[in-house]
């Protein structure tokens, strides 16, 4: 490897901070000297720090696993350890929804107009006997996310099965996964396979490793203490 | 919303909250696409091999643009006593990322080609730390590493990170990349492989070979990830870093030949990095 300063085009900026920078961020005349980005989007608004994706990157902590249908079942315990199980042929027979809806991942990408079909878990939720107030969900293959039950229900949470008019592929979360666009997605557990009540809040995978409890894009809730 | 102990792991993985600004003092050519920029990081904390950072970019006009990066560096390269003094304590730090030009990218060809050394950028991290290899933690456990593209950038700091304690601990490397030419530090891993202290490197070319090259271009196949990795018997920490495309072809390769998924840790850059 050279450990040689090659040229730099446009070289040094002699108006630059050179050696003092600011203590605070913030002074953008300085930072980032031509830099411009791309053409600010046009009809759309992101949260902050978010840009838009026209593909559908795949980020997750491990292999993609292997999850059969004919064996898969959605099982959700309440805060007394009672537990109400659904098969794929239960799930299926429930009334669907379809869901258009913007989707926001943490590693800053964004992605407008999503087609989603799913159970919303206002179906899947109603009759469970719960006064908790938040909820582990968990994943095949061992993954775990913390949401307020607040956030999955009144329409805006589901186990989604179908992207785009497809069966979710499993790189994606299929055969279902967890759909909460109104948070960043890791949130949107894939591979999901249940849903612990408790009435205190715990962390899951990502959020034992520095990530937000809630994880609001609007609000760049994206690390503890944002 | 703590959990009732009091005690949460997270906090173990806290990032620092806030922007802090950083400047470039060094830029090195990797390869015809990549650069590793080294940042002068006031009060960097230190972090653990194959973390990634938080980068800001401000145009003129306030808009800005943000992006991740996994730091290259070992954990303990710096400029003064950048691990251990504690979040209280000021410390100087050097921290590098290898930056690949995405092509149409929005911010990579400006840290690549344009971002001048001696300005500012704001940076906030350490972040991460599911995809990490810690030395006083980790090590006596094999480790298998894989590696596509610049996929090889947070696994460059583990191997560094093995090679600054001094640690024995045995590793295998594969690494795919398109062409010899696209390799990055390949000098680095050529020295590091020939010092004979259980470090080992596999690379492998996927579209035009070289003269030192093991085989023609082709992806990697599962007898020479059999080969060169370690057996799952070993039960070694295997960590799989790349495109979404390599990830997951290799990650079923090493679940289809008995390695358990729970020891499989994989990093993945998408299609939007940029």
């Amino acid at each position: 490897m050279t450990s040689a300063t090659p040229p730099v085009p446009g070289g040094p900026d002699p108006a630059g901070p050179g050696s003092a920078p600011p203590d605070s961020a913030g002074s953008g005349a300085t930072l980032t000297p031509g830099f411009h980005g791309r053409a600010r989007p046009e009809g759309v608004i992101l949260p902050p720090g978010q840009y838009a994706e026209e593909g559908f990157p795949v980020l997750s902590a491990g292999p993609t696993p292997n999850v059969n249908t004919a064996t898969w079942t959605f099982t959700v315990t309440n805060e007394s350890g009672i537990a109400k199980s659904w098969t794929w042929a239960d799930l299926m027979a429930l009334p669907q929804d379809e869901a258009t809806v913007d989707i926001h991942c943490v590693t800053r990408w964004s992605k407008f107009g999503t087609r989603w079909r799913g159970v919303s878990l206002d179906v899947l939720l109603a009759d469970v006997d719960s006064t908790a107030d938040f909820a582990m969900v968990g994943s095949y293959g061992g993954y775990t996310t913390n949401l307020p039950v607040a956030d999955l229900l009144g329409g805006k949470a589901w186990i989604a099965h179908t992207f785009d008019g497809a069966p979710l592929h499993p790189e994606h979360g299929g055969p279902a996964r967890l759909l909460v666009p109104h948070l960043y997605f890791w949130k949107s557990a894939k591979w999901v396979r249940s849903l612990t009540l408790m009435p205190t809040d715990r962390p899951g995978f990502w959020e034992k490793l520095g990530y937000h409890d809630l994880g609001d894009p609007w609000r760049e809730q994206r690390y503890q203490g944002d | 919303m703590t959990d009732a102990t009091g005690a949460r792991l997270g906090e173990r993985y806290a990032v620092r909250s806030g922007w802090q600004v950083a400047t470039l003092v060094e830029r090195r050519i990797e390869s015809p696409s990549a650069a590793t920029l080294v940042l002068d990081v006031p009060g960097w904390p230190g972090h653990q091999a194959g973390q990634h950072l938080d980068v800001r970019l401000t145009a003129p006009d306030g808009y800005t643009a943000e992006r991740s990066y996994s730091v290259a560096s070992g954990p303990t390269l710096g400029t003064g006593p950048t691990l251990g003094t504690g979040p209280d304590e000021p410390s100087t730090g050097r921290v590098e990322i290898t930056v690949q030009r995405v092509r149409d990218g929005e911010v990579s060809p400006y840290l690549v080609d344009a971002f001048p050394l001696g300005a500012a950028i704001e940076v906030r991290g350490p972040i991460g730390g599911w995809f990490v290899w810690d030395a006083a933690r980790d090590a006596g456990t094999p480790v298998f590493l894989l590696a596509g593209g610049s996929g090889l950038v947070p696994v460059m700091s583990m191997v560094r990170a093995r090679r600054l304690a001094g640690d024995r601990t045995p590793f295998r490397l594969i690494y795919s990349v398109r062409t010899a030419e696209d390799q990055l530090y390949p000098d680095e891993l050529e020295a590091h492989a020939v010092r004979g202290d259980g470090f080992e490197a596999s690379t492998i070319f996927t579209r035009a070979v070289s003269l030192k090259a093991l085989r023609g271009p082709r992806r990697l196949t599962a007898s020479e990830l059999a080969t060169w990795g370690w057996p799952p018997e070993l039960e070694p920490r295997v960590y799989v870093c790349g495109p979404t495309g390599f990830v997951e072809a290799v990650s079923r390769m090493l679940v289809a030949q008995g390695h358990d998924p729970a020891r499989v840790r994989t990093e993945r850059f998408g299609p939007a990095a940029g």
